[in-house]
């Protein structure tokens, strides 16, 4: 652990940050995991119900086989072991969960032993990813604005009860908020790119709790509280920090760590106790009898590995190679996510400057989705003039703005009906002498090694060359000139 | 009592169009009128549904349609089975008024086959309970003598058969609840293999032993509404993925060569009338033909600590959905665990309460592995001693009550020994196995006495071929 | 009274359960607990260390269905029964916040 993730976690010295992470994600699927009501978020309330749904006398479950191939393809996504396995009942009370026991995969889950590659090359182990049913939904009224404590009553939908969920339980192997955010980062990415959920937080369909605790470096792990609540990766990396910083406070003066369930209230930015281990319910698990095992053979896991798309990293590492980016920046991260990686590559195949290509796609295709409109031969096209240096980088996004809102065209002539040329390397050199003449305070800055300074003669020399002076060559010949 | 008309004379009768529907139905409101009151059979009689479904049969029938195998056929069904729109209450205060929005699926298929549905039978509250006694609306009382109890906890189903209300009636049977309640209305009464018929629309007591079965004055009744709710059904996941039995077709193939399994180890208790009984239908059985062999069920003695501690364990989770959230009765509270605690307190019975305190501490940390955990290994020992009975013996023969029909009142007061009277019948529930009670005489005091017929799974046919053989030889 | 279990444990396993039991309703179910458990130690005899549980009767596995919807109840018709209703929904009592 280097010294710098230390000081990200804003932790005092000695201090060492433990987080695992349980994420829960909601399949996409059509129905629910149990019951053949439709699993869709935004109806009207208590519309997607069934016998099943509502947990009504004599209703019996019957397992979703797509839910199971999507459970599976998150495992095998993750690296896990796809295994023979079993459901069990979790018994506890409350109004949302219809049955008053939730069916869950207890001792035999489905997938176990993953990982999860973070950049940097850190390793987050992946415990299980299981299967089980989601809750209803409840909204509390009266009180202090609708918040659980001190509400009047509640009111209950069930539109979400038994909708399909995987859990995806980490090993205590996250070591910054940092790494949390990232974990959960790629995990979305993987989740949206192999179709198993569309991993939104702010939705709900998919939900992260962490158990943070703290230790002095070289200690056994400390107490662990578990952080729900968490609606955002922003709100992730901020809940974990407060409350690192929170257990260390309570340690360094003297105090001891209670195990307890703590809500993030990201309003206020801080967490507190929802509930201690000791009102925590005796869950009386035990097989559920209404289900029989389940165990996919080889058979079936070997067809769902074989269907899985490239993963985000390998992706990403394709696009890097092909482009020269950095694997882990962001551009190749952003067009990796965005899912146009396949069409920088037809951009390439067609001739195009793989570097400029990136950068165009990333800059100014946020709007598009997995296939974007323009050509890819008329990207390419445009990323050939800028290699010649027939136009220049500002002239370029001109033109290319114009293909995107016409879905296409050939950038020589819009260029050419633009006016725009790039100037020859004479002609800019002129504009930079005059410039550096002009504003010698800038120059001396300048050379003195303040940076910024190259703001003002570069605004100049574009001024003066109505915006055809190619800004590389520009900062280049003023490198040159200050001899650095 | 096959005075008032069997299922298979019935149907052939309304199908044929020698009596109608609507004539057999009346005759049934008759007597209902006549003894319901002195009975308590039902929770509810449904004399309109009834009449309106009797109607639509003999339409069918002036039509040319086929009627079905039940045609005009007046069947009860126990109060823990969904019909839609019609109250279904366990005959527990906690669901009392509750109209299920769609029908079990044994339901629909009696209703497929033209059965007109009478009426919801009473049961001990949510099917705990071997004499009826524990219904929140009142028990049963044995058609035969009304001083004495019908058994249970499908107490009304047979009752609803023995007094002539129903030629037929379904029950469930999760330790005994078909087939002791046969015994003591001197009824058939069947407890199909585990996964013969679906149990979707049957309200759960524990799931992994429950199992709706009939309750008919014939073999051949029984064997007729066995082959219709059979089968599979894939709103059930335990739901064996197999067609229905041909069953009637084997009843006159007699036993000769069956070998007919007597327990050299039967756990003791049962009264020396129904032992007697039980000896005279291995004679009948010998006499016809078959061979009888000695089994040894060593585990047999443990099956009660098993059910009693897996049954309530399973129920204490099936019954925690009666929270007064979704359906039926609420006790208002300023808070959700005191809605929770009033409402449960209020709407169960004691004996339902006092299994769902014992499941819930089977299931609870530090003691699952010494109770509930314990019970699941002993249930598989005795599975296992099943297996190796039945690797020398095609049936097994055993009494299916300790005793005959009792007084009221006779075991309330101790709880176990009430649950000593499903000692015979349990075992089959723990090993999945089918078992059927046939009526085979009576004990001194001129009650009847049923005689158990057990098979290994899916051993219908077999078991039914000796059942047959035992009602020839009465 | 073999004491295999006391009132505590009694009033314990009825808050699990969620049952308002009375004091006297406590003394009495442990005494009957009590009893059935005396009766059930007869297991405790058997060695089963090497004995499998037994959970289902019948041994399936796999047993799926498609993923395709089917028609939903009616919302009216449902909370037509339901104790309290309001605004399309099941209305409660105040939870507390114990699980969310």
């Amino acid at each position: 652990m280097s010294d710098s993730s230390k000081f990200q976690n804003g932790l005092p010295d000695g201090w060492e940050l433990v987080v695992g992470l349980e994420v829960h994600v909601e399949l996409a699927t059509k129905t629910k995991l149990f019951s053949a009501s439709p699993n869709r978020f935004g109806d009207e309330p208590n519309t997607n119900i069934d016998p099943v749904t509502l947990g009504l006398p004599g209703a019996l479950p019957v397992l979703n086989e797509h839910a199971v191939e999507l459970a599976m393809r998150i495992g095998l996504a993750l690296n896990c072991s796809v295994q023979p396995c079993t459901f069990h009942r979790k018994n506890y009370f409350y109004p949302d969960l219809p049955k008053a026991y939730q069916i869950s995969q207890y001792d035999q889950p489905l997938n176990v032993d993953g990982y999860l590659m973070l950049p940097g090359n850190v390793r987050v182990e992946v415990e299980r990813a299981h299967l089980e049913e989601d809750t209803g939904k409840s909204t509390h009224f009266g009180g202090a604005g609708g918040r659980i404590h001190g509400s009047e009553y509640s009111l209950i939908d069930f539109n979400r009860a038994g909708v399909p969920l995987v859990e995806i339980v980490s090993r205590p192997d996250i070591r910054t908020a940092e790494q949390a955010k990232q974990y959960v980062s790629e995990l979305r990415a993987i989740l949206v790119a192999i179709g198993a959920s569309d991993a939104k937080m702010e939705e709900g369909s998919m939900r992260c709790d962490a158990n943070v605790s703290v230790r002095r470096f070289g200690d056994p792990l400390g107490t662990r509280c578990e952080i729900k609540n968490v609606n955002s990766v922003r709100s992730l990396g901020r809940a974990i920090e407060y409350e690192a910083r929170r257990q260390v406070d309570i340690l360094e003066t003297g105090g001891s760590i209670r195990q307890e369930t703590r809500h993030w209230d990201d309003a206020e930015g801080r967490t507190h106790t929802l509930r201690t281990k000791e009102d925590a319910d005796d869950y009386r698990y035990f097989l559920e009898p209404d289900l029989v095992p389940l165990a996919p053979d080889a058979a079936w896991v070997e067809r769902v590995r074989s269907a899985l798309p490239a993963l985000p990293a390998a992706r990403r590492a394709l696009l890097a190679a092909l482009t020269g980016a950095d694997v882990e920046g962001e551009a190749v991260s952003v067009v990796v996510e965005r899912g146009q990686d396949p069409y920088v590559k037809s951009v390439v195949d067609a001739g195009g400057e793989a570097g400029r290509a990136l950068v165009w796609v990333q800059q100014s295709f946020a709007e598009e989705g997995e296939s974007p409109r323009l050509p890819a031969k008329d990207l390419a096209a445009l990323t050939v003039m800028e290699r010649e240096g027939k136009i220049t980088a500002t002239q370029a996004k001109t033109v290319l703005g114009e293909m995107l809102a016409n879905g296409g065209g050939d950038p020589v002539a819009i260029a050419a009906s633009k006016g725009f040329e790039a100037l020859d390397t004479s002609s800019i050199a002129t504009f930079v002498d005059d410039a550096i003449a002009a504003q010698p305070d800038a120059w001396a800055k300048y050379c003195a090694g303040e940076e910024k300074a190259a703001g003002a003669l570069v605004g100049a020399i574009m001024k003066a060359s109505k915006g055809k002076a190619d800004g590389k060559v520009v900062t280049a010949m003023l490198q040159e000139r200050r001899g650095s | 009592m096959s005075d008032f008309g069997t299922v298979a004379s019935i149907a052939a009768d309304v199908a044929s169009g020698r009596a109608s529907a609507r004539a057999i139905l009346e005759q049934h409101l008759v007597r209902i009128d006549t003894r319901e009151g002195e009975v308590h059979a039902f929770n509810l009689v449904m004399r309109e549904r009834a009449l309106e479904s009797a109607a639509e049969i003999d339409d069918r029938v002036k039509r040319g349609d086929n009627p079905g195998r039940l045609a005009g056929v007046p069947v009860a069904l126990k109060d823990n089975m969904c019909t839609r729109g019609v109250d279904t209450t366990c005959s527990s205060r906690i669901l009392e008024g509750w109209k299920p929005p769609y029908d079990a699926t044994a339901v629909k298929k009696l209703a497929a086959e033209g059965a007109v549905f009478i009426g919801k039978t009473n049961l001990d509250e949510f099917a705990m309970g071997s004499s009826t006694e524990n219904s929140a609306f009142g028990p049963t009382r044995n058609p035969l003598d009304t001083s004495r109890v019908p058994g249970g906890s499908s107490g009304g189903s047979a009752a609803a058969v023995a007094a002539g209300f129903a030629a037929g009636s379904l029950g469930s049977d999760t330790g005994g609840s078909i087939r002791q309640p046969a015994a003591l209305c001197g009824l058939v009464g069947v407890k199909p293999t585990y996964g013969l018929v679906s149990r979707y629309g049957l309200v759960a007591f524990a799931s992994s032993l429950d199992q709706i079965g009939p309750f008919t004055h014939t073999v051949e009744d029984a064997a007729i509404l066995t082959e219709v709710i059979a089968g599979h059904d894939p709103m059930d996941s335990t739901s064996i993925p197999q067609p229905a039995p041909d069953l009637v077709g084997v009843l006159g193939a007699g036993v000769k060569g069956l070998r007919i399994g007597r327990v050299a180890d039967l756990p003791k208790g049962a009264d020396p009338d129904v032992l007697a009984r039980l000896d005279a239908a291995f004679d009948a059985l010998a006499e016809a033909g078959a061979t009888i062999v000695d089994v040894r069920l060593p585990s047999l003695s443990f099956a009660l600590t098993a059910y009693y501690l897996i049954a309530p364990a399973e129920a204490s989770s099936n019954l925690a959905r009666y929270d007064g959230v979704r359906y039926g009765k609420r006790v208002a509270a300023g808070d959700i665990n005191t809605m929770y605690a009033d409402t449960r307190e209020s709407g169960f019975g004691d004996e339902v309460k006092r299994r769902i305190m014992l499941g819930t501490y089977a299931l609870s940390a530090g003691y699952y592995d010494a109770y509930y955990g314990k019970a699941l290994k002993v249930r598989r020992l005795i599975a296992d001693d099943f297996a190796r009975a039945y690797a020398d013996a095609d049936v097994i023969l055993t009494p299916t009550s300790p005793s005959v029909a009792f007084r009221f009142g006779s075991k309330t007061d101790d709880p176990l020994a009430m649950y000593l009277c499903d000692i015979f019948t349990i075992p089959t529930n723990l090993a999945g196995h089918p078992a059927m009670s046939v009526p085979f005489g009576t004990g001194q005091d001129g009650m009847p006495v049923g005689v158990q017929v057990l098979a290994p799974t899916l051993g219908e046919a077999t078991m039914f071929r000796a059942a047959a053989e035992l009602e020839r030889a009465v | 009274m073999s004491q295999r279990l006391t009132a505590a444990d009694v009033a314990k396993v009825a808050r699990l359960a969620r049952l308002n039991v009375s004091p006297e309703e406590v003394e009495r179910y442990t005494r009957q607990l009590d009893g059935m458990l005396d009766h059930f130690a007869d297991i405790d005899s058997l060695e089963l260390a090497n004995v499998e549980p037994m959970t289902q009767p019948y041994p399936l596995v796999n047993v799926l269905r498609p993923d395709v919807e089917q028609p939903c109840l009616d919302r009216d018709e449902v909370l037509s029964v339901a104790p309290a209703a309001e605004d399309g929904r099941f209305r409660v009592p105040p939870s507390g916040g114990l699980h969310e």
